[in-house]
């Protein structure tokens, strides 16, 4: 299998065999717009679950108990409400705190009696109170804020590092894309949003963009000199990138989700680690999307910008111009043209600089300069 | 070679760092945990208020916003502050809280300045009872506008028993004018015993607009006060630090410094100009810290910059450190007496957390199965590296949470497996910027060098905008956001470390084994494999041309990506044909020469 691996890498990279994703953009873009209005769709219609951090709900304190088993409160809260995720903790030595969001007075009566019940004390040494929340508008309007100005920052040093804005702008494109698409599943699955799943959206923009920048970084080594020369077109030089990143993409995504879908299938499903499912969960489905987006999204979305560009536009123009006059030269000759983008298309070779001539063995000795 | 030498050196410092902290003093060989993994201590704050008085929800959001700020800033703890019943503030902490961090959350620190009217011994002067507020409060009706001054203030055992009186001057001229003096005011400052520890335990609910008699800390002086002239929020920041002496030597003695908003600096420049020529002890000022005089430096020139240092009482670093904090994020809207302080355990149990780590530990186990398909045996430089990258992380984490109270989170844990799939991206970015130049038929020592040059510029540009995202989220960042944003930038400069010094070193070094240089069919960088689509040029004036089928000289054929070595070839074929010598292809450098 890898050695099959392999020779497709060796193909993209030499472009016997790529796949035009630049030039099939529209497309991309489309089933990614469907995506996100997907997204959008189950997240007005469902809205999100947020959970006892950041709305508040109710606290349950059962004391005198003997068996301090953790699992009889989770049991009994997940007894009354299904989707609840209830942290329980043990205070003191023989009192139990049980906090869970949003209940209803019912519920909250019922998950009293049945902790009374399952811990084998009386309704009397169950109190309930209600408790704010955590991480309260403060701690969500700060984030937001530090947010924006990462934004800000990555949007000016992507485009001092690449010279061009239009990354930048492709770039938070994707990564709104990735965003977007990861809290619409959060709503469509339905599970209670923690700050542990805030995190992880957050862990998702770091991966996000670093994704980007990585394949983008290919796209400018590829593109550096394509006012140089005739051959292709910029969107040509794009797509051989993407083909040519395409093994690292997948590589790296595979590396990156094994641990995180071990944890998400292995840990929450098969073994039940229920609180790490949401975290795992938004990292899942991030990173998948983030290694398509920036295949996808980013550097389409970057050509599409640049094609505006009048130099590119006239290049793009002046290519195409050469190659249907030669198709014609060809054509008249009796051989047809195969229009393929190679390998390292426009540099035949580089300069490797001074350290790969051969070296003197001996070397004069510095202090006698030559008389 | 030598930074791989380096690099042990330094990581059998950094352990050697740990190990000799676990014996000297109070480090630990595992990091810490933070709340949610390990427990910690609950504390159930209650507002002290008078009997009646409510508190507004937006008082309690207030106050539990500065006790966060408070708390973040003295390290990255992750406490857990909420509110409960509308009216308690419940603090989860890590660990066993000290007497710092108590008071942290808890005081009040509502920092005021007011003119110092009158010093005294600390004792009561005359035998009349203590609590003599409540006999002159009751003078005018106006108390109620001043909750200290009720006399239900005595009623409330935690309720601060420093004291105003409500009988004002006719026209005072300046809040240092002896106008204040009133005989009601003079009455209740001789009441005050500052030798008793109830009268010294601070309050701060005073009202800014009267004099006040109050206290210092330590009992051996009370102070006769005007009105309040600058307060906490003409402040703009305050720092604690060693006391610089005359000469720019520094001192052993620990201060607190402050710095005056423009406002505040102009306020105080009044202040300190006015109070210059007076004679004692009305050149004094008073800084009144929840109800207590911290100190009362006397005036010896204005001071118009806008600074400012507390110094001199019972400083020491670590409560000149609190005392800094807490003035840094301003007062508490709220004083607030601690009801109920438990242990509580961690919300998420260690079974849960043992199940998420072996989880975790498959899908490394899987990592590595997949890098050794991917890579052969160069996956093994893979794994080695994440081994190393891990090795730094947890020695780091174990080293910060010793010295800067670094806790280890869920997020954090999270974090860190996020980690595991950014740093093997740089050792894939780096292998496959080799593979490629392979391909393009350099020799493997050139490609690693030329493969690293290229890779490097992509794998800094990479971390970089990571290390940005995790500096930005961590300055301004509150809680759990903050821990995540150190675990992001310790991994992603952990990342760099082990690919500058250990993968691209070791790359090298294997390099010049032959089991990598003649490229093993295991070694992961077999050019055969790799090259199969072109011509790679072997050196000494050979061409290896994979052995396709069919493998008929590829004679170029689209016209104008003619190169001029493919048309000589081509017009010496065509002239060889034309002669009739079969034989003068053979060796001719006639590869497709776009193809490489």
């Amino acid at each position: 299998m890898a050695a099959g691996f392999a020779q497709w890498g060796n193909d993209l990279y030499s472009g016997k065999r790529s796949y035009n994703i630049v030039g099939h953009r529209n497309r991309w873009f489309l089933f990614s717009g469907a995506l996100v209005a997907l997204a959008v769709t189950f997240l007005l219609a469902r809205g999100l679950n947020s959970g006892i951090e950041f709305r508040g709900g109710s606290q349950f304190l059962v004391s005198n108990v003997s068996n301090t088993s953790q699992q009889i409160a989770t049991d009994a809260v997940i007894g009354v409400e299904r989707a609840a995720v209830p942290l329980v903790s043990l205070v003191g030595g023989n009192s139990v705190r049980v906090q869970a969001g949003d209940l209803t007075a019912d519920q909250v009566t019922a998950v009293r009696s049945a902790l009374a019940s399952g811990y084998g004390v009386a309704t009397s040494d169950v109190t309930s109170t209600f408790i704010g929340p955590s991480w309260g508008a403060d701690v969500t309007q700060k984030a937001l804020r530090g947010l924006v100005i990462f934004l800000v920052l990555v949007a000016i040093v992507m485009t001092l590092y690449f010279r061009d804005w239009r990354m930048a702008v492709a770039a938070l494109v994707a990564l709104g894309h990735d965003l977007i698409l990861t809290v619409g599943v959060y709503a469509a699955v339905g599970f209670e949003v923690t700050p542990a799943g805030v995190i992880g959206l957050l862990t998702i923009l770091g991966y996000s963009i670093y994704d980007t920048v990585v394949v983008f970084d290919k796209v400018r080594e590829n593109t550096a000199g394509v006012a140089d020369q005739k051959r292709h077109t910029y969107a040509e030089l794009a797509n051989l990138a993407l083909n040519q990143t395409l093994v690292r993409s997948i590589n790296t995504s595979v590396v990156a989700l094994l641990p995180v879908a071990a944890i998400l299938f292995i840990g929450s499903f098969l073994l039940g680690a229920g609180t790490l499912r949401d975290i795992a969960l938004a990292l899942f489905v991030g990173m998948i999307a983030g290694t398509f987006s920036s295949i996808f999204i980013a550097t389409p979305l970057q050509v599409a910008l640049r094609a505006r560009e009048r130099g590119i536009a006239e290049h793009t123009t002046a290519v195409l111009q050469r190659r249907v006059a030669a198709d014609v030269a060809v054509t008249a000759s009796g051989v047809p043209a195969a229009i393929t983008v190679s390998a390292a298309p426009l540099h035949a070779g580089g300069h490797l600089g001074t350290a790969a001539q051969p070296k003197r063995k001996k070397r004069r000795s510095p202090g006698n300069p030559k008389r | 070679m030598r930074t791989l030498v380096v690099l042990a050196i330094a990581i059998a410092a950094l352990f050697g760092t740990i190990v000799a902290g676990t014996q000297f003093s109070k480090a630990t060989l595992v990091p810490k945990l933070a709340l949610d993994l390990e427990g910690g201590t609950q504390i159930i704050l209650t507002p002290v208020l008078d009997t009646g008085a409510t508190v507004s929800d937006t008082t309690i959001t207030e106050a539990i916003r500065i006790m966060r700020q408070r708390v973040d800033s003295s390290g990255v703890s992750e406490a857990q502050i909420t509110s409960q019943g509308g009216r308690n503030i419940v603090v989860g902490i890590p660990g066993k809280p000290d007497q710092a961090t108590l008071d942290l959350v808890r005081k009040s620190a509502q920092m005021r300045f007011r003119a110092v009217l009158g010093v005294a011994a600390p004792d009561a002067k005359s035998t009349t009872a203590t609590p003599s507020a409540s006999a002159t409060a009751t003078a005018k009706p106006s108390a109620g506008a001043t909750p200290t001054a009720k006399p239900s203030a005595v009623a409330t055992p935690t309720a601060a028993p420093t004291t105003q009186s409500t009988d004002l001057p006719a026209k005072p001229t300046s809040a240092s004018d002896p106008a204040y003096l009133t005989p009601g005011l003079m009455a209740v400052f001789d009441g005050l015993d500052c030798t008793k520890p109830e009268n010294r335990r601070g309050g701060g609910a005073d009202d800014p607009a009267r004099p006040l008699v109050a206290c210092d800390p330590t009992g051996t002086q009370k102070f006769l006060l005007g009105p309040v002239e600058l307060e906490g929020k003409d402040l703009s920041s305050a720092d604690s630090g060693l006391k610089m002496g005359p000469n720019g030597v520094v001192t052993n003695e620990w201060v607190v410094n402050l710095q005056f908003t423009g406002a505040g600096a102009k306020k105080f420049g009044a202040i300190t100009t006015r109070m210059k020529p007076a004679t004692p002890p009305f050149n004094q000022f008073g800084i009144v810290l929840d109800g207590l005089v911290i100190s009362a430096p006397a005036v010896n020139e204005p001071i118009t910059n806008g600074q400012a240092e507390i110094s001199g009482g019972n400083i020491t670093r670590t409560s000149a450190a609190t005392l800094a904090n807490q003035l840094s994020f301003g007062a508490l809207p709220l004083t607030f007496s601690v009801q109920s302080e438990e242990q509580i355990s961690a919300t998420l149990g260690a079974e849960q957390l043992q199940r998420g780590l072996l989880a975790g530990l498959i899908g490394l186990v899987l990592v590595v199965i997949y890098s050794m398909l991917q890579y052969r045996t160069l996956g093994l430089v893979t794994v080695a590296s994440l081994v190393i990258a891990g090795t730094i992380t947890y020695g780091l984490i174990t080293l910060l949470s010793w010295t800067q109270g670094y806790r280890l989170s869920l997020p954090g844990v999270a974090g860190i497996i996020v980690s595991i799939g950014i740093t093997a991206d740089s050792f894939i970015v780096f292998f496959e910027r080799v593979r490629d130049e392979l391909r393009e038929g350099r020799t493997l020592l050139a490609a690693i060098e030329q493969g690293w040059e290229r890779a490097r510029r992509t794998i800094l540009a990479a971390d970089g905008v990571n290390f940005l995202a995790a500096v930005v989220l961590y300055f301004l960042g509150v809680g759990g956001v903050r821990g995540f944003a150190y675990t992001l930038g310790l991994t992603t400069i952990v990342d760099l470390v082990v690919v500058f010094t250990f993968t691209q070193p070791v790359l090298r070094l294997l390099a010049r084994t032959p089991f990598f240089a003649e490229g093993h069919k295991f070694s992961g960088l077999d050019p055969n494999q790799l090259v199969s689509a072109g011509a790679r040029y072997r050196g000494r004036g050979q061409v290896a041309r994979p052995a396709l089928a069919g493998a008929a000289p590829q004679v170029a054929d689209d016209g104008p990506r003619l190169t001029i070595a493919e048309r000589r070839a081509a017009a010496a074929r065509a002239q060889a044909a034309a002669d009739g010598n079969d034989a003068a292809d053979a060796g001719s450098a006639s590869s497709k020469g776009s193809d490489n």
